[in-house]
């Protein structure tokens, strides 16, 4: 019965969103109640859709098996938390989930936009729910989470083991906000188009949906990056596998969307490149999640691939990206284009920052679609990995990070170089004095890594600089000082703990590959092996049973270098369902490095292990973590508050 | 082909406790186990994702990577080896793709992409002054030369 609720109320949505999206549309310019339609059409969605989201669950949660989707994806042996989680660990489930936010954007867009002009207000919610209708539809048409099963099966096919983890409950609803968040840039931009309101103000309307969006979509990547490497078991932690590409497209594509919708809102400028970049980074959020699931790329990520889908989807997404694109051609050339700047500015930084940052998004895309179209057009089958896109990112990131440190310096409008590199010179010496210590430290062993290093340091002491210029330290008493850091701006701390983060990232990112060690033996049991000064003993092994898997824990003993000795297991899990094997690896944290240690199979009466000795790894993440916090500091300006009231109120809605 | 790929997928993902590069396959000349890491590292798994050899724990894997040290020990040279595994298995073993005529596109679209996007910059940056709106019109210029004095006309 609940699930014939859920079922029906997403009918409803559906037709809910057809009729506002066709009278936003078309009565846009027309009287108040169509806004007020809008506004409650769209928040009704949310509490329809919601109920969907919510029957799904519950069938799940109580193991309903006539659930066609319950009986393939889980099992009523797992834990509760990962019952509740297979419900989107799934095709069906996910779309459902992806659609589900997107009505809880609408829902605040319509909630939180009382303040907006109407016609700009009634036009994004109208496109807002036609995206609903398109996508809700595509769940309904194709992919039904609510068809049922008769006679009703006894037990479920359990859940593919490598998802039963705390991480299918972070990762993918982290990352879908962050994708669809973006929907709503989306919408404002073809809003923006067809009303023709493009000023500063739209840049500030938007803005915060676009942080809101970005700081989760970084965190929903750093944690699914941090699952494949705890869980994957071989301690790598990003692949350019195609799915995590998608992934990393709108967020590059977003970065930059960020930085040029500020020179738009201070200066007016770069509205059309805005726009386009607004179009952009949702389509690429398309294409992350959806391309995924056309077939078309194969990965551990696609849940289902089935032809028709396929095609279904890859019309859905042409008419979305297509119409929009369309849109732009013809009404972007009417816009007014903004205020002007010299090339030496901070506008011309942020040009620069968006010109590496769109060039990079160029080459994910092209590097994960060319052995797709090479091989539709000749047949020719190639591989593009690691390799090639370590060698792209290497040459794009350099300048990029070279330069960042300046951006933040220079002036609005017509900077000067030459003084504010004056006044960076102090920074550049830290950061050189940084450099040679972190080198001398690590041995001199890979040159290369000294590049690495400065940058990192530069981008991190960078950002510090600029937080000390901005308060005048050492020019004035460090009293007055300290009382003009409480009085910055949030935006200014922001800026500066954001670059921060990347420069710790890409510290932890250095030493990760650069200075890591392995050691592959074979273990007996009280036999020891030693790396990088630790040394790892095999105590003991067991047999165990789990709620639903059996598996072998192998117990190590590591001794640190300062002598202390800490136990680890790593276990070998079979599921008893599938019968599908899985491998936990022990992972002990030293500081901010890892001793990652993984056991393989019985090899002469003892185990193959594996040991990695990760140095500073935990910076990859944490730098991550500190970016998405200056996001969320940055939510909390003044700016988005006065003039903008219960804005700030949509981070807390957002997280649901 | 779809299924079959999709078949040595699920089978890679059953035979996953194996190991990747296990001690019973190295060698014990240290510079030639170095060696054999490194071309390893640029080999595909042919039935994973983006998964070089020495990563995966698939059996193709195990396969190509007794290969790689078979032909180290035999005494070929790091590209001789990856030219032995092209000439079995085709490009596709290769993670980075060699640069050549069907590959040009793929390596040359990130610089144009660059190139392209600096061009349009200055350009852009240029054309302010000679925009319309921007540059006085008559009236202004007429306006401004009374407000300076009268002006020579």
């Amino acid at each position: 019965m609940a699930i014939e609720l859920g079922h029906f109320a997403l009918v409803l949505a559906v037709a809910m969103a057809l009729v506002t999206a066709g009278l936003g549309l078309t009565l846009w310019r027309g009287a108040a109640w169509v806004t007020g339609f809008a506004r409650q059409a769209a928040i009704l969605q949310f509490v329809l859709v919601g109920i969907a989201f919510a029957a799904l669950i519950q069938a799940f949660a109580v193991s309903d098996f006539s659930l066609a989707l319950a009986f393939e994806n889980s099992h009523s042996d797992q834990p509760l938390i990962y019952k509740i989680t297979s419900t989107w660990g799934n095709h069906e489930g996910s779309i459902l989930l992806w659609v589900f936010i997107l009505t809880l954007f609408g829902g605040a867009v319509a909630a939180f936009g009382r303040n907006l002009p109407r016609d700009l207000l009634t036009l994004a919610l109208a496109m807002q729910s036609l995206l609903v209708a398109a996508f809700g539809g595509f769940a309904l048409f194709t992919s039904n989470p609510f068809a049922r099963l008769n006679p009703v099966p006894i037990e479920g096919r359990d859940l593919n083991p490598i998802l039963q983890d705390i991480g299918l409950a972070i990762h993918p609803p982290l990352l879908y906000v962050g994708y669809v968040g973006f929907s709503v840039c989306f919408s404002f931009a073809v809003a923006a188009l067809i009303s023709g309101r493009i000023d500063a103000a739209w840049a500030r309307w938007v803005r915060p949906w676009t942080l809101a969006s970005w700081l989760f979509l970084t965190l929903g990547i750093a944690m699914g990056s941090y699952w494949a490497y705890y869980e994957l078991g071989w301690g790598g932690w990003w692949f350019w596998d195609p799915v995590e590409n998608a992934s990393f497209m709108p967020w590059l594509a977003g970065t930059a969307l960020l930085h040029s919708a500020l020179v738009m809102e201070k200066r007016g400028a770069l509205k059309i490149w805005t726009i386009f970049l607004a179009i952009i980074t949702f389509s690429l959020s398309l294409l992350g999640t959806f391309l995924v699931r056309s077939g078309i790329l194969t990965s551990v990520h696609s849940f289902a691939s089935d032809p028709t889908r396929g095609i279904v989807i890859l019309s859905l997404l042409a008419a979305v990206i297509g119409g929009a694109f369309v849109l732009f051609a013809w009404r972007a050339p009417a816009l007014s284009t903004g205020g002007l700047f010299a090339p030496v500015s901070r506008e011309g930084a942020l040009v620069l920052n968006n010109l590496f940052l769109a060039t990079a998004t160029a080459a994910v895309l092209v590097g994960t679609l060319y052995p797709l179209v090479l091989d539709a057009a000749t047949g020719m089958r190639i591989s593009v990995g690691a390799p090639f896109f370590n060698l792209t990112f290497s040459i794009l990131m350099t300048p990029l990070l070279v330069v960042m440190p300046f951006g933040p310096f220079l002036a609005w409008k017509r900077g000067d170089l030459l003084a504010v590199t004056g006044r960076l010179a102090a920074a550049v010496a830290v950061a050189l004095a940084a450099t040679v210590i972190a080198f001398l430290l690590s041995g001199f062993e890979v040159p290369l890594a000294a590049l690495g290093f400065f940058l990192g340091f530069w981008v991190m002491i960078g950002a510090l600089a600029d937080l000390a210029d901005r308060v005048r330290a050492g020019r004035i008493p460090p009293g007055d000082s300290f009382r003009r850091l409480a009085g910055l701006p949030r935006s200014a701390w922001s800026t500066a703990i954001a670059h921060f983060g990347l420069g710790m990232s890409v510290i932890g990112i250095v030493c990760a590959s650069s200075f890591s060690t392995e050691n592959i033996t074979t273990l007996h049991r009280g036999e020891a092996t030693s790396l990088s000064g630790y040394s790892v003993t095999l105590a003991s092994e067991q047999s165990l049973a789990g709620p639903n898997y059996d598996a072998d824990r192998i117990t190590l003993s590591v001794t640190a270098p300062g002598g202390m000795t800490r136990d680890v297991s790593s276990e070998k899990r079979v599921y008893r369902a599938s019968s599908q094997p899985t491998t936990e690896a022990g992972i002990l944290t030293y500081g901010l490095s890892q001793l990652y240690i993984a056991v393989g199979d019985p090899s002469d009466g003892g185990h193959v292990v594996r040991i990695w000795y990760k140095p500073f790894v935990l910076l990859i993440w944490l730098g991550a973590v500190v970016m998405a916090m200056a996001g969320a500091l940055s939510l909390t300006d003044r700016r988005l508050r006065i003039g903008a009231p219960a804005r700030k109120r949509h981070t807390a809605g957002a997280v649901e | 082909m779809k299924r079959l790929l999709t078949a040595l997928v699920v089978l890679c993902a059953l035979v996953q406790p194996a190991f990747a590069v296990n001690p019973d396959e190295q060698l014990d000349d240290p510079v030639l186990e170095e060696r054999a890491r490194d071309i390893s590292q640029g080999l595909r798994c042919l039935v994973c994702q983006n998964e070089s050899i020495d990563d995966s724990n698939a059996d193709l894997a195990r396969d190509l990577r007794l290969l790689v040290r078979e032909r180290l020990v035999a005494g070929d040279s790091n590209p001789e080896v990856e030219q032995y595994l092209v000439d079995r298995y085709g490009e596709f073993v290769l993670l980075a793709p060699r640069f050549a005529w069907h590959t040009l596109v793929l390596w040359l679209a990130t610089p144009l992409v660059f190139l392209v996007g600096l061009v349009v910059l200055v350009l852009n940056m240029r054309r302010p002054a000679n925009l319309p709106g921007t540059a006085l019109n008559k009236e202004e210029e007429k306006a401004l030369s009374e407000l300076r004095g009268g002006g020579k006309k």
